[in-house]
């Protein structure tokens, strides 16, 4: 029987676990770990129509059960990336998902044309990477400009258009219901949340772009309750994430209403991380006595 | 590359806020290029510590780090007997000596452990200059003294040593004698003036760089140091293309 076997957006992922956008690059460092088949599918490193250099370091910061990056989205381009990483990563037999990230209407729009036209399964609409001046989270946050942008990308999008929310919002739910009406196929949430670490000693942040996007177990419990807002407003397929680090936080995510979930921070003390949480789904989905794992999704019984 | 679990035969400290630690290691111990390092799991931290190779001998693999923050403070707890998870060998090592012409090795305070492996396992003779901020600091001098020809201590106090930077002694010895190269790693401001040194005495020089880190294996992104590629200026990963750099290619903040 496949407990895990997950059909999203008409996209089949033979289990709900993504490798996250800007944790896990475009793959091949892991392959001494193991085979990518084992994922349900990789979202590549969030990747711009021109290349991009990044942000100077010091780009990560530890917190308190988390951590804070800045790396601004350094990446080498949508065409090195389908000339040189899209060939061998469909190779690797797991679902592909291209991160796709602007600082303009237009160059989404270049930029989406470029990626969806390409041999990949999704496109993951990056609106809210906290990290860059220009664009990133400055579309994502508003319901006209998330309008305005993902109805632009949709009509050169042939594959499905899932877009990715930031949680750097007063309310959450009227950015995925615009984002729903402009045509998204899928949304996943959440992006990072904006922070701060301060060295005490020398009156420096740690990141030199001074702020960055806190990801981990410690942004769990937002992640949760953003799937289960959105979840009661919209029917779109949901990859939910933040801080899964064990298959439980999975659980969390998949019974507030996500029907696949992505891991990232997690993969950095425990490549093997991904793996275990498959494991630890599968067994449950079958203590539960279900034949797959969707009937579990939004079965959460609140008060 | 891989993670292996570890079990701790020996740990000690050796000098002010610095220890040794010696695993018993065996897949990475074989695997071990002078140079390369290991990424440690600290405990519940969220982010593991890279750590530099000091010795790779057997199934052995030796380890000598200073206590920075939590991660390295929960590091320097652990007793014999306990286990650690590391993912090793990670990185680009020193180059191996093409000739069997000298080498010089300039080594500043917690950056002297990666240079002594290139001493036992390269066939090419060694001088060493290592600096410390002063004598309660001083690590490896016996290790070192083992293994080199000629061995210059340096303490900024001179409270151990000749007082003053390794640069002093560079000069000189550079001046002295025809090195092929010279493999350094310290604190960034020392290996900016040890590359500088090299370049206006025409000797190529190899710096150890290091960054803040998250993944260790070249996917995220985050240790990146600014360095030039056939003219244009790239970030560059010190987990995956370092961290030993061409110094003449490094882009000094």
């Amino acid at each position: 029987m496949n407990f895990l076997e997950t059909v999203f957006c008409g996209v089949t992922l033979k289990n709900p676990v993504v490798a996250a956008s800007g944790a896990y690059g475009f793959g091949r460092d892991y392959t001494d770990f193991y085979a990518l088949e084992a994922l349900g599918g990789i979202s590549c490193k969030g990747t711009t129509f021109a290349p991009r250099l990044g942000n100077p370091p010091p780009r990560i910061a530890e917190t308190a059960a988390g951590i804070l990056n800045s790396v601004g989205l350094q990446n080498p381009g949508a065409a090195h990336f389908i000339e040189y990483d899209l060939p061998w990563l469909r190779a690797q037999n797991t679902v592909i998902i291209a991160n796709a990230a602007g600082s303009s209407v237009e160059d989404y729009v270049e930029n989406v044309a470029l990626l969806a036209a390409a041999d990949v399964d999704m496109i993951e609409l990056n609106i809210s990477c906290p990290n860059v001046k220009e664009g990133g989270v400055a579309f994502g946050t508003s319901c006209a400009s998330v309008e305005k942008i993902v109805s632009a990308v949709k009509k050169v999008c042939p594959k499905p258009l899932m877009v990715k929310l930031s949680p750097n919002v007063t309310n959450i739910v009227p950015i995925a219901q615009a984002a729903e009406a402009a045509g998204a196929d899928a949304l996943s949430l959440i992006n990072t949340l904006t922070g701060m670490k301060i060295d005490v000693a020398h009156r420096r942040p740690i990141l030199h772009n001074n702020t960055g996007g806190l990801s981990g177990a410690a942004v769990l419990p937002i992640a949760v309750r953003m799937v289960w807002e959105v979840r009661r407003a919209t029917q779109l397929p949901i990859m939910g994430m933040g801080g899964v680090t064990q298959w439980q936080n999975a659980a969390e995510l998949i019974l507030a209403g996500a029907n696949a979930i992505q891991m990232g921070t997690a993969i950095f003390a425990d490549p093997y991380a991904p793996l275990k949480v498959i494991y630890g789904l599968a067994e449950w989905v079958e203590r539960e006595g279900c034949n797959n794992i969707s009937e579990l999704s939004g079965q959460v019984r609140p008060w | 590359m891989r993670q292996e679990n570890a079990r701790i035969l020996s740990h000690e400290g050796i000098a002010q806020e610095t220890y040794r630690l010696v695993l018993h290691c065996p897949q990475i111990a074989h695997a071990a290029q002078p140079g390369q390092f290991v990424h440690v799991l600290c405990g519940t931290k969220p982010l593991r510590r890279p750590i530099s190779i000091c010795r790779a001998e057997g199934d052995a693999l030796t380890l000598v780090y200073g206590v920075r923050g939590e991660g390295t403070a929960w590091l320097s707890e652990r007793v014999p007997g306990e286990e650690l998870n590391l993912l090793g060998a990670l990185g680009q090592g020193f180059p191996a000596p093409a000739s069997d012409a000298p080498i010089l090795l300039v080594g500043g305070g917690i950056g002297t452990p990666p240079l002594l492996d290139c001493a036992h396992r390269f066939a090419a003779p060694f001088d060493a200059i290592l600096g410390f901020r002063s004598a309660t600091q001083v690590i490896l001098e016996d290790e070192y003294r083992a293994v080199c020809g000629a061995v210059a201590v340096c303490t900024e106090d001179g409270s151990h040593g000749t007082k003053g930077f390794v640069t002093a002694p560079m000069q000189e010895w550079l001046a002295q004698k025809k090195y092929a190269a010279v493999y350094a790693c310290g604190p960034t401001p020392m290996l900016q003036a040890v590359a500088g040194l090299a370049k206006e005495l025409g000797v190529p020089c190899f710096v150890s760089l290091e960054e803040r880190m998250a993944c260790g294996v070249g996917a995220c992104l985050t240790c990146v140091v600014k360095i030039r590629v056939s003219g244009a200026e790239d970030y560059l990963r010190v987990c995956k293309n370092g961290p030993v750099f061409h110094a003449e290619e490094v882009v000094w903040a």
